[in-house]
């Protein structure tokens, strides 16, 4: 019976007679979940304009990250570094659009997921080679994202700390959700981009230049690396153990489909208080650091009962 | 008769039928994905030894109709009866350990395998060696593979594919592959045999020998025979009994020639208004 | 040319069906298992065969233990290091508990024990598939990652947190343990790579083999053959499994001499993944091919390129193997995107033609 108190009953009691630290771990799986989410729309992007799944999405993140904080290191102004670091995303994108999307046109998915795992296996290499492997530190303060921290008081005098590179991050993140969902939704290269991750073939014929929609779509997931490693990098540094944090998208992608980017912010949400709740309450009784696998867990879970995700169609099965 | 079929024998399992009893049952179905019925209420017998073709206009529910028929849909209502046995529910192996063989409208062949391991693969439910039998290949498993090889060469030669024989079926022009299709279920040794399409997209030539096929398979193995065709020159030639279908529900039934005749039948594919 | 099929009338359909039907590359093989068996332990050093030719066995198992899977069965598994894991830690439970038991026998048993921890992940692929089956093997992998480092037990406790192997013998010579000779390690591991690699050939030419590529190429039409996706799938799942488990415990037992979880992270299921995708999915040869590439290839890149002058340093050498890698990745998926094992049966199939271009 004690077992089951300890599971059943007692996180739940913890949780009403603290409220105010429950909210400061919802918050901090908010705002976890919004970097989940953000890596997440990267994925999407890709997803939605080639059907590939981009496994060096994560290893994009910290190359973006690196790039700024590299460049600032050696002696370039911070809003500078900045410019040059999304320069060296569009020359990112320009360079996998000509040497591995061109020569792979219309070859199975799997191959294109493959060749992503080779970029990743390059890039970790490119940027070690010109960066060192060792973390960095974001230059927060010189980009001029705000520092320091707001504490609320609670009714039972509690305090809830939200700090304010958080809230930046949640509402860039924001700002980029719904910029990309008009651009996906209202502008030509938006539907261009649907056409060609429906049919490669089909959309070439119609005259839709996949040379050019592919560098913008990879540009436009190199903008999006950059936030993240940005916002990431504010939390903690700029390291490539990012990248192991990068496959937390999949599970959120579960959630919330391969092609919605709504969903990714929600599947992003579920995920990040999800595991965060999972750790603070539930994680002492095995020992800790369930984090480490919670989000698959859950989203393996929730794919027993809704196999096609959260916003996906129910599939019926031609032959 | 000199084909080399003549010497060996791929008959289903007897069964107690006699030719013109009713093999199988349709009574009474409905299916519907959501909203959308697909088949209504459809009643219509296939009896053993005939070839029953199934026709009607694209949407029709033909091939929802074969998909019902083994066990990949479950209707909503009515019952399918084999051998006498009514079933609703069934799980597409059990349709096929049952007996009921079957070929896709848009070929299902396993493309990363040769011709000669498609057939195979219709032998499946006729191979029993155990994991560790199978682990060693030695005596009895290799035994087993050899005996079922010899089975599918009958099949090979009878569908004079033997030139492609370790080819891999996705290097195949689509006739070929078809055939090869068609040599996958007969390796089954199925009582009924459904065939859907079989003919689709195939030349003038491609057709005469496919339809020689189906009636040699019936003829020689005495394997009763549903298809699914569109050419109406083929169907009215080589089927016994035609049930014709029209928005999920059955307008007509009988045999090539009362069918021609059915005013229902004449006005769906004339297209009249309804 | 002297690779011809000519004249090589197969009279009977066991002699059509064995594993290799050429007479030269029977031949081949022949003089391959020569070089492996009589010209190898005597010419390499202590260095090639322990960090060199041994590991590179060991991780063909691997790969061939994913092939199964994802290859043969077409089920995705990014979970590869955590099964590997399982056979590992088993392992060292198993020679903890029963110490006079012999060292090879609790290898071979340690596979089960991966194989049912295999079954278990595998049981929702019935239900997902694609890449979503991908996150029920990361779940897999990093909740076995986890096991490693918080249940104690499984490494008997020692402060260090990793488990260190004892030595052992066979037939009274040391094969395990720090002490052990890279040749008489080499022996034992050589045999099993081989025992299994055959073992599974036969599987994969039979009526078991068939019914994973049934369900990977098409697994509806492979239902309405009368496959059972679930006992198909599992199956694989299993078999896989317990390759992936013999060679982790051999990762061990017969190379790394002592390990700590980090060595089963997601970075060794990915290393793997690679050499199945490099290799060729789908083929037996190919996780060879794979397995060289990925593990020789860097070795010889961090012996070479300082020998071509590029001399700049350790680590900017292992840098610039990785980005080589990874160009090579992608330079063989446009070029070949079926492997190396694709590129070899066309250099084959080019060969038996020759001098003609077409059959």
């Amino acid at each position: 019976m004690d077992v089951l108190y300890t599971i059943f009953i007692d996180p739940f009691v913890q949780m009403a007679e603290a409220p105010d630290f429950l909210l400061q771990v919802v918050w901090e799986g908010f705002v976890a979940g919004i970097l989940y989410a953000l890596i997440a729309l990267g994925f999407v992007l890709i997803y939605k304009a080639s059907g590939v799944f981009n496994f060096a999405q994560g290893i994009m993140v910290v190359f973006a990250g690196l790039s700024l904080v590299g460049l600032h290191e050696m002696g370039v102004p911070a809003l500078l570094a900045l410019i040059m670091a999304i320069g060296v995303m569009a020359i990112l994108a320009i360079c996998i659009e000509k040497f591995v999307m061109r020569p792979l046109v219309g070859q199975p998915d799997i191959i294109l997921l493959m060749a992503t795992i080779g970029m990743t296996y390059f890039l970790i290499g490119l940027g070690e080679f010109i960066f060192g492997g060792e973390p960095k530190q974001m230059i927060t303060e010189e980009l001029g994202l705000p520092t320091g921290s707001t504490a609320f008081e609670m009714d039972n005098g509690g305090l809830v700390i939200l700090q304010h590179i958080d809230i930046a991050a949640a509402v860039i993140a924001l700002i980029m959700v719904g910029g990309l969902a008009v651009f996906f939704n209202r502008t030509r290269i938006g539907r261009a981009l649907r056409a060609v991750a429906d049919d490669h073939t089909a959309a070439l014929s119609v005259g839709i230049s996949l040379n050019q929609i592919w560098a913008i779509v990879w540009f436009a997931a190199g903008i999006v690396a950059l936030a993240t490693g940005i916002m990431w990098g504010a939390r903690s540094d700029v390291s490539f153990a990012l990248e192991i944090v990068a496959l937390k998208a999949l599970p959120v992608l579960i959630l919330g489909g391969f092609t919605s980017i709504p969903g990714a912010v929600i599947g992003g949400l579920i995920i990040g208080i999800g595991e965060k709740i999972g750790e603070i309450y539930w994680g002492g009784l095995v020992g800790g650091g369930i984090e480490s696998w919670l989000a698959y867990m859950i989203a393996l879970i929730f794919l027993l009962f809704r196999p096609q995700g959260l916003f996906g169609e129910k599939i019926i099965e031609r032959i | 008769m000199n084909s080399p079929a003549a010497h060996f024998s791929l008959h289903g399992r007897d069964d107690g039928l006699n030719p013109g009893d009713v093999l199988l049952d349709v009574r009474n179905v409905s299916l519907a994905f959501g909203g959308v019925k697909a088949i209504t209420d459809i009643s219509f017998d296939i009896r053993k030894g005939e070839i029953r073709a199934i026709i009607g206009p694209n949407g029709a529910g033909k091939t929802s109709m074969l998909n019902v028929i083994n066990g990949f849909y479950h209707p909503q209502q009515g019952t399918i009866s084999f051998r006498g046995e009514a079933r609703r529910r069934m799980q597409p192996h059990a349709a096929a350990a049952s007996g009921i063989a079957r070929t896709f409208q848009n070929v299902a062949l396993f493309k990363g395998m040769s011709t000669l391991d498609n057939i195979m693969s219709g032998r499946t439910l006729k191979m029993h060696r155990n994991f560790f039998w199978q682990l060693l290949h030695v005596g009895p498993a290799r035994d087993e593979e050899i005996a079922n090889r010899r089975k599918v060469e009958e099949i090979i030669d009878f569908l004079e594919i033997q030139h492609i024989r370790k080819t891999p079926v996705g290097k195949l022009p689509y006739g070929l592959q078809k055939r090869v299709e068609l040599g996958r279920a007969l390796a089954m040794e199925p009582d009924l045999l459904l065939l859907d399409e079989p003919m689709a997209g195939m030349n003038l030539e491609e057709k005469e020998d496919m339809s020689r096929f189906i009636l040699d398979v019936n003829d020689q193995f005495g394997t009763t025979i549903a298809l699914i065709e569109h050419d109406m020159g083929v169907v009215m030639d080589i089927s016994d009994r035609v049930v014709v279908l029209d928005y999920g529900r059955k307008i007509g039934d009988g045999t090539p020639d009362e069918v021609k005749n059915n005013r229902d039948v004449i006005d769906a594919y004339l297209g009249v208004p309804h | 040319m002297f690779y011809r099929e000519t004249g090589q009338f197969k009279t009977s359909y066991t002699a059509d069906q064995q594993i290799f039907p050429i007479r030269q590359d029977r031949i081949g093989v022949a003089i391959i298992l020569a070089v492996a068996l009589l010209v190898v332990p005597f010419v390499a050093n202590e260095f090639v065969l322990s960090a060199i030719v041994i590991p590179f066995l060991v991780l063909a198992l691997a790969t061939i233990g994913l092939n199964i899977l994802t290859g043969y069965a077409g089920q995705l598994s990014l979970g590869t290091g955590g099964f590997m894991g399982v056979g590992a830690y088993a392992c060292y439970k198993l020679v903890t508990i029963f110490p006079d038991v012999n060292v090879i026998i609790h290898i071979l048993l340690s596979g089960f024990f991966a194989a049912a921890v295999g079954v278990v992940f595998g049981l929702p692929s019935l239900r997902i598939k694609g890449l979503y089956l991908a996150v029920t093997t990361l779940a897999a992998q990093f909740f076995l990652e986890w096991c490693f480092i918080r249940i104690p037990w499984l490494y008997n406790y020692n402060p260090s947190a990793a488990i260190e192997v004892p030595g052992k013998t066979l037939f009274g010579v040391l094969i395990t343990g720090p002490a052990a000779s890279g040749v008489a390690r080499y022996f034992v591991v050589l045999a099993i790579v081989i025992g299994m690699t055959l073992l599974m050939k036969n599987l994969i030419r039979g009526r078991i083999g068939r019914q994973w590529m049934m369900i990977r190429d098409m697994d509806i039409a492979a239902e309405l053959m009368g496959v059972r996706p679930l006992i198909a799938k599992l199956s694989a799942f299993a078999v896989s499994s317990y390759i992936c488990g013999v060679a982790g415990a051999m990762f061990v037992f017969f190379y790394l001499g002592a390990s700590e979880p980090a060595v089963f992270s997601i970075t060794l299921s990915f290393q793997i993944l690679f050499m199945a995708i490099i290799g060729g999915l789908g083929s037996l040869v190919g996780s060879f091919f794979g397995a060289a590439f990925i593990w020789i290839l860097p070795i010889l890149l961090r012996v070479w390129l300082p020998a071509m002058g590029f001399d700049i340093g350790a680590e900017a050498i292992f840098q610039m193997a990785q980005i080589i890698i990874g160009a090579l990745i992608i330079f063989f998926l446009i070029v070949e995107p079926h492997g190396l094992a694709r590129l070899w049966a066309i250099g084959k199939e080019k060969l038996r033609v020759w001098p003609f271009p077409y059959a």
